[in-house]
């Protein structure tokens, strides 16, 4: 079994500080992280591979210090990793991110699996494993919560729904979005660690991957960002309420029928 | 990626809402989308097109032209009684290129975000994901696309001017759904599923959905929602008796869920769900940036927590301070005197 876990490194979440003027998150000094997601998406992968045999491949896009989440991969159990790294993928919107990431599948070859997380806690689009699938004309199952069976014919998963989940059976090659229900990632071993820093991991060009000019980075980009600004400040009029446990509910539940509710 | 030239982009026209079909039903955020999609119509001069897919909704499908849908496109197949992301988005693929749209909207839902972008890779368009608002660029008549990114810490703008259509996806509960006219009329354009379209599809082997008690997280306007404070199990059903009462969603933070107090179905935050209620009560959840980004944008935010110099209580608009334990039967009592 030959799976491919694409990964993301993303801005880390800090200590949650609140401005008292808009009432909104302050962010301020971002470490980048692995996104939190993809420690499922790799858990995943290391666990199949535990029970079928084969490999698990890691591959990334981003730049060169997008290096570190691979790295953190092999730590928990990926046999390689592959970065696409260059100025001609820069600005990739969600189409040329999956057509790069589908054409770096296609050259790693005989891919039998493609795992990725959910979505990526900056973006928060979902939209790359589902583009990656349509790239390769490949069946896809997105917010997956639990794999029942797995052959090297055919994946059966279960998917979260709003309303509760489905059974579905997918045709290998396949591509799966993952949820944190899925797993408990493992912790990194100290022969994770020490392979991890020694390894090589190859940097891929466009002309690698034989990607086309015109299909990655903003050329690739059918989206263009126009503008962005910070939300709307929540209300500011914030009211604290304390007293006995009779007086705070008679508040809320006065507040509840000012907004019809009750 | 080559841009349409002007002669191309000219070929497109009209506003397509695909409806949200869940167990044959036809679910409320299609009429909300069709509200949203009749503005920007009427800014392009244009129409309003819904397309149906599913099983045995061909009925259901007229009751769309009183929220403001001029044409329904109807695709009724046994096949499709069960949501399959590839079949659904063969079809949706053949149909766009048919009837050439210039935009498309759809439920940022957990089957809208699976198929959509598989649509969209697919035909080279551009997509835009749970968008909160849209409108038309009086200048050219793009669609403008408004998004939160970062967990809604950015508001970022979004246009696609070089490829047609332009498709976004909208959360649940954003758009306000039109007042009903019976009096509106409409025209249906029935279409088959056709070979090329069954091809490569999944097998759906079994569906579990529960559609009558649980309220779902994205279609509640209240959420009752508990954090570590609730310290067990028996905090959590405290809360569903609250939520209950008040026709509302549970929700819980990632530490109530990681203890194994209640099911990660209704997590909210990074690692959950992203949520935009009317209203969102915040039971012992001290507001740790993670599960904030999951519901900073509701409208209005009311926590209840003994300490009161938590992140959650300092963003709340309403924060009562004291003892869930003692504060949350006292409202179950007062609520039925109502």
């Amino acid at each position: 079994m030959k799976i491919v876990v694409c990964i993301k490194q993303v801005p880390a979440a800090n200590d949650a500080k609140i401005d008292p003027e808009t009432k909104r998150i302050i962010r301020e000094g971002q470490k980048a992280v692995l996104n939190p997601f993809d420690t499922y998406a790799l858990e995943e992968g290391v666990r199949l591979k535990s029970l079928l045999g084969g490999e698990v491949i890691a591959l990334t896009m981003g730049p060169p210090k997008a290096e570190a989440v691979l790295r953190e991969a092999i730590s928990v159990g990926a046999d390689r990793a592959i970065l696409l790294s260059d100025r001609g993928f820069g600005g990739s919107d969600t189409w040329a991110t999956s057509y790069a990431l589908s054409k770096a599948i296609e050259k790693i070859g005989d891919v039998n699996l493609v795992i990725c997380g959910k979505q990526a806690v900056d973006g928060d689009t979902a939209q790359v494993g589902p583009g990656i699938a349509a790239h390769l004309s490949l069946q896809q199952a997105t917010y997956v919560m639990a794999i029942q069976d797995v052959t090297t014919e055919s994946i059966t998963v279960q998917r979260m729904h709003e309303e509760g989940y489905d059974i579905c059976e997918l045709h290998l090659p396949a591509v799966i979005t993952v949820l944190k229900d899925i797993n408990v990632p493992r912790v990194p071993t100290l022969k994770g660690r020490l392979a991890s820093q020694k390894c090589d991991i190859p940097v891929w060009k466009p002309a690698d991957i034989g990607a086309e000019p015109d299909k990655i980075g903003l050329d690739g980009s059918p989206t263009r960002v126009v503008r962005t600004q910070p939300p709307p400040a929540r209300n500011t009029k914030s009211i604290r309420i304390e007293g006995t446990p009779q007086e705070c509910a008679q508040a809320l539940v006065k507040d509840l029928r000012l907004r019809s509710i009750l | 990626m080559i841009a349409l030239t002007d002669t191309e982009r000219k070929q497109y026209s009209n506003i397509w809402v695909v409806a949200e079909v869940l167990s044959g039903k036809i679910q409320p955020v299609t009429q909300e989308l069709i509200g949203a999609a009749k503005e920007l119509a009427d800014a392009r001069k244009s129409e309003v097109w819904t397309v149906v897919v599913g099983s045995g909704i061909s009925e259901q499908a007229e009751t769309l032209f009183a929220f403001g849908a001029d044409a329904v496109l109807v695709v009724d197949d046994p096949g499709l009684a069960r949501f399959n992301d590839e079949l659904e988005a063969n079809v949706l693929i053949r149909l766009i290129r048919k009837y050439k749209p210039e935009v498309v909207i759809c439920g940022a839902t957990s089957r809208g975000r699976a198929l959509i972008p598989r649509v969209a890779v697919t035909l080279d368009c551009g997509l835009t994901a749970d968008c909160t608002g849209l409108s038309i660029d009086p200048e050219n008549g793009d669609l403008l696309q408004t998004r939160p990114a970062f967990g809604g810490n950015i508001m970022a703008t979004i246009r696609c001017s070089n490829h047609r259509p332009q498709m976004a996806t909208v959360r649940p509960r954003v758009m306000k759904a039109p007042d009903a006219d019976p009096q509106r009329t409409g025209r249906i354009i029935r279409e088959t599923v056709i070979g090329p379209d069954r091809e490569n599809i999944k097998k759906i082997i079994d569906v579990f959905y529960n559609t009558e008690s649980v309220v779902n997280l994205a279609d509640a306007q209240i959420i009752i929602s508990g954090g570590r404070g609730m310290k067990g199990p028996d905090g959590f059903k405290l809360l569903k008796r609250f939520a209950s009462l008040v026709g509302g969603a549970v929700g819980a933070s990632r530490a109530a869920v990681d203890s194994g107090w209640i099911p990660y179905a209704h997590q909210i935050g990074q690692t959950g769900q992203t949520v935009q209620t009317k209203i969102y009560i915040a039971c012992g959840i001290s507001g740790q940036i993670q599960h904030l980004v999951g519901m900073q944008s509701c409208d209005r935010i009311i926590a209840i927590d003994k300490d009161p110099n938590t992140p959650m209580m300092q963003m709340a608009d309403l924060s009562i301070a004291g003892d869930v334990f003692e504060i949350v039967p006292e409202i179950i009592r007062q609520i039925p005197k109502l």
